[in-house]
């Protein structure tokens, strides 16, 4: 907690905004220039999109009253233009049949499907009522809040009125938290989202596990691909050949678990042979004595028997990244929570960048902009939470609280009982591992409420479900975006909200006024916040609707001089290499490579990624994806797949160390992957019949995923820890 | 008269499919039809293997074998070097999708003629790229006259080896790549 309250701190302390101007023209004008044909019958709405969590700017051209084509805004950092295959099929979301239309509140038991169909009045009303049973009986921290994306920013004032600390989004410990932790323990501030690599510039990059191009993040892929093509070479540390080992120089089909040993040793080698920024590190680096002595045990032979990476191949890559510091990116990798020791790992990644100098460099990792847009003074105190947070055990459990320890105190009571859960825009069964205790966690409840816009798994298991209207049907909160530049971004339907549908703020402001928190909306409309919040930061609120992004000019900086010195936010102002704070904790100082446990004879690491046309299981019902990647595959290598008598596109079944067996899925029989895993993208094999398309459509590798192994620093889970063997169908 | 051409620089492509929704959106391409695609191809044993990524499309040839062939005169090509169906002469007949070795085409399930991409012309008319083109995140799809020797893909095949598919079919496509394997040592 000690970190992110520090975090928080320095932001609300960061300077108001420098230079204050606009950049860029008319929209229209640079839409046509950039290749859209503009037709004078029809309007077109700026926004940011929602198909993915980069929020690019797009352009929704409406016709007859009906969204018909997105385009890329060209004025906007993220997209500049260009949208990804999802983002180019919003209107498949849009348009989907198989949307939730109505408030609906159950009949039957949970998960059973029966529902009746409700008023608004009728849903909101017993939602409240619902909510208060449960503050006067057991208190308000005994309503936990989970969310992902836009809406979670709409029912925060809704859960703090309420009293309760207990929120958290599978964002922080299913996904990024070792990263954040591990960053901020070492430069005192995470790389952030979009992560602020500044590839177009970079000499070598190195990837480990991230496998950009199926990881569909739109300008990140563009600054990849233009770095690639000005001669920048490649590194990829990566059990499967991905798309991105396509393009690379160097393929290290890295054996799972042990890419902490690879890293030592490239930092071994880097100082041995003095190919660190040894200016840098001596002027803004603390602990790198100990960091030299330390390492000097991780050989590149040592580290080749445990990564199965040839020692020739460890040093060969080490003197690309150290002959061509500081211009070099050692991605620091996004989804982290692999194998339960991750912010070692993770540790290990901001070290690298630390002594190649990278921070702050060209081709390296960017400053972020000093300068912000402050949230305007709030009115009403929330009231002081008469508990402490679950997740308040972790050193580093980060704002975004974590989802495993609410879901464990739901299953015991203890530290004190948790008995509703608001859940929106979370797929939670398919967003954290052990689905049955996710689900042991539901059958405890005495009220669990959906806001969702699709029938996924968790939805279907609410007592109420509130149908939320998709992105280009509402406003949402103004995307302030501090990276290399501060933009603010604007969130405006482009066509009324279809069915029964609302928008996730009129929600969280209705349950609100029903509760007699509505102090906490102040605000008749989301339009009018944000109108006020415009006034307060002085941008003109036409400007921002008309364009759709206000960039501030000359708020970027992203590179060290003399007059922009960088300032680490650690307790020593320093970069450290060495953490005091995680010695305090009883933590390893530096990373100290531990062995995880590797798959017996006959069985398979199963391991997971992303398609570049779906974002997890939200995307898999929309026609437009769907008919490009219907079902997901497990890839399984050559030879062993001929061992095992497997042909690709065969349907086989999936087993997992505990007896649990996966619903059908496709072998694909590739020499792309490692002779010990088994890969799949995540997100299928969902289980409404309501879904059309993606019901039942592939195997869903969270249901494999039954044991996971906790971070002791951040409390992420580690899901990669599990085995399973294939089973023919007979 | 522009000569119209893509150049696809295959280094850039990451395989990403948003040519391919772009594209069915702008001309509304029935479902389970395509005009473009993303082919992946694998060589080689792990752990020593290269791959390619290759978008695919009408090569808009200038012996257009589907042309040749249609009976109707449905099929054609005109100055500027796209080829295009007049969708009111067109039978159905599916001489055009036997006789083109790309499997650029397909019957339009609802209307009974071929369609295939058509270089988004509509979109040429008002001075713009092709949708496709347009989205492309790796810009790996490059469109451009090569009448006019200033042209990015006038510059491009100057600049890099260049090849077409299925050269020995004597079409004479009008898309042209460039490749580069990515190489493990």
């Amino acid at each position: 907690m000690e970190l992110t309250r520090r975090h928080f701190l320095r932001l609300s302390m960061a300077a108001g905004i420098t230079a204050a101007g606009v950049a860029g023209g008319d929209l229209l004008g640079l839409l046509a220039a950039s290749g859209v044909r503009i037709d004078r019958d029809a309007r077109y709405i700026p926004s940011y999109c929602e198909m993915c969590f980069w929020k690019c700017g797009l352009v929704a051209k409406v016709a007859d009253g009906r969204v018909v084509t997105l385009y890329g805004n060209p004025l906007h950092p993220n997209s500049r233009g260009r949208l990804c295959a999802r983002g180019n099929a919003g209107v498949g979301l849009l348009y989907d049949e198989d949307r939730l239309k109505y408030p609906l509140i159950s009949c039957g038991g949970r998960g059973e499907g029966r529902y009746k169909r409700a008023s608004w009045d009728e849903a909101l009303g017993y939602v409240a009522e619902k909510m208060d049973r449960i503050k006067t009986r057991y208190g308000p921290e005994s309503l936990a809040f989970f969310a992902h994306g836009s809406v979670t920013a709409h029912f925060v004032p809704l859960i703090l009125g309420f009293g309760t600390p207990n929120f958290a989004f599978p964002s922080f410990a299913q996904c990024r938290g070792p990263r954040i932790a591990a960053f901020e323990l070492t430069f005192g501030e995470d790389p952030g989202t979009p992560e602020r690599v500044d590839l177009a510039g970079s000499r070598v990059i190195a990837l480990f596990g991230s496998h950009l191009g199926e990881n569909m993040h739109n300008s990140q892929v563009q600054d990849f691909v233009e770095g690639l093509s000005k001669g920048a070479r490649l590194i990829v540390a990566d059990p499967r050949f991905s798309t991105a080992a396509g393009k690379a120089k160097w393929w290290l089909p890295v054996k799972p678990g042990t890419d902490t040993a690879l890293m030592l040793a490239w930092m071994n080698v880097l100082i041995n042979e003095d190919l660190y920024d040894r200016a840098y590190v001596e002027r803004y680096a603390s602990g790198f004595d100990s960091l030299r002595s330390h390492v000097g045990q991780y050989t590149p032979e040592w580290a080749a028997s445990e990564t199965e990476v040839p020692a020739r191949l460890i040093v060969r890559t080490a003197r690309e990244l150290g002959r061509n510091r500081p211009n070099v990116c050692v991605h620091p990798g996004r989804h982290s929570s692999w194998h339960g020791n991750d912010v070692q790992r993770e540790r290990c990644l901001a070290i690298l960048n630390a002594i190649l100098g990278t921070w702050g460099r060209r081709g390296g990792l960017y400053l972020k902009t000093r300068s912000s847009l402050p949230v305007p003074p709030q009115k009403e105190e929330f009231p002081e939470p008469q508990k402490p947070p679950l997740s308040g055990k972790y050193l580093s459990a980060g704002a975004e609280g974590v989802t495993n320890a609410i879901r464990d105190a739901t299953r015991t009571g203890k530290p004190y009982p948790v008995k509703g859960w608001l859940v929106a825009g979370t797929n939670l069964l398919k967003a954290m591992p052990n689905e049955r205790e996710t689900a042991e966690a539901i059958r405890g409840l005495d009220l669990l409420v959906a806001i969702d816009v699709m029938p996924f798994d968790t939805a279907m298991m609410a007592d109420v479900i509130l149908p939320e209207c998709t992105y280009l049907e509402r406003h949402d909160e103004v995307y302030v975006q501090r990276d290399r530049m501060l933009t603010a971004s604007i969130r405006q339907p482009a066509v009324p909200p279809m069915y029964q549908s609302r928008p996730g703020w009129w929600i969280a402001r209705q349950l609100s006024v029903r509760m007699g928190l509505g102090s906490y909306y102040p605000w008749g409309t989301l339009e009018e916040k944000i109108r006020s919040e415009c006034a307060f930061w002085k941008v003109d609120y036409g400007e921002l609707r008309s364009k759709g992004v206000v960039s501030f000019s000359g708020t970027d900086n992203p590179y060290i001089t003399a007059e922009n010195q960088p300032v680490f936010g650690t307790p020593s102002g320093k970069i450290e290499l060495y953490s005091r704070e995680l010695e305090k904790k009883g933590f390893d100082p530096i990373p100290v490579y531990s062995r995880v446990k590797q798959p017996a004879e006959g069985w398979f690491r199963l391991i997971y990624g992303r398609s570049p046309v779906h974002t997890f299981t939200k995307t898999t019902n929309n026609e437009r994806l769907w008919e490009l990647f219907r079902e997901n595959e497990a890839w399984i290598n050559k030879g062993a797949a001929d061992r095992l008598g497997i042909e690709g596109g065969q349907y086989i079944r999936l087993e997992n160390q505990d007896g649990q067996r996966s619903d059908r899925v496709r072998a694909k029989v590739t020499e792309r992957i490692r002779p010990d895993c088994i890969y799949m993208v995540h997100g299928f094999g969902s289980r409404d019949k309501s879904l059309s398309r993606a019901y039942k459509k592939g195997a869903d590798d969270q249901g494999l995923i039954t044991r996971y192994a906790v971070d002791p620093v951040c409390g992420s889970t580690g899901m990669r820890c599990n085995f399973v063997k294939p089973v023919l169908e007979t | 008269m522009p000569g119209y051409a893509m150049v696809i620089d295959q280094r850039r492509c990451v395989g990403c499919m948003a040519c391919i929704v772009a594209c069915k959106t702008q001309n509304g391409v029935p479902p389970e039809c395509f005009r473009t695609r993303v082919v992946e191809e694998v060589d080689g044993v792990f752990p020593d293997l290269r791959m390619e990524l290759r978008p695919e499309l009408c090569n808009h040839c200038d012996s257009p074998t589907c042309v040749q062939n249609c009976p109707t005169g449905a099929s054609y090509k005109r100055d500027d070097g796209i080829v295009l169906v007049n969708r009111m002469r067109c039978v159905g007949c599916k001489a055009c999708i036997a006789a083109c070795p790309y499997g650029a085409r397909y019957i339009d399930p609802d209307h009974g003629y071929a369609d295939k991409c058509t270089f988004c012309f509509e979109r040429l008319e008002e001075g713009e790229e092709p949708a496709c083109v347009s989205t492309c995140t790796g810009r790996a799809r490059i469109f451009g006259d090569l009448e006019d020797p200033e042209s990015e893909v006038s510059r491009l095949l100057r600049g890099y080896a260049s090849y077409v598919l299925l050269a020995g079919a004597g079409t004479k496509p009008r898309v042209h790549y460039i490749r580069k394997f990515g190489k493990p040592e």
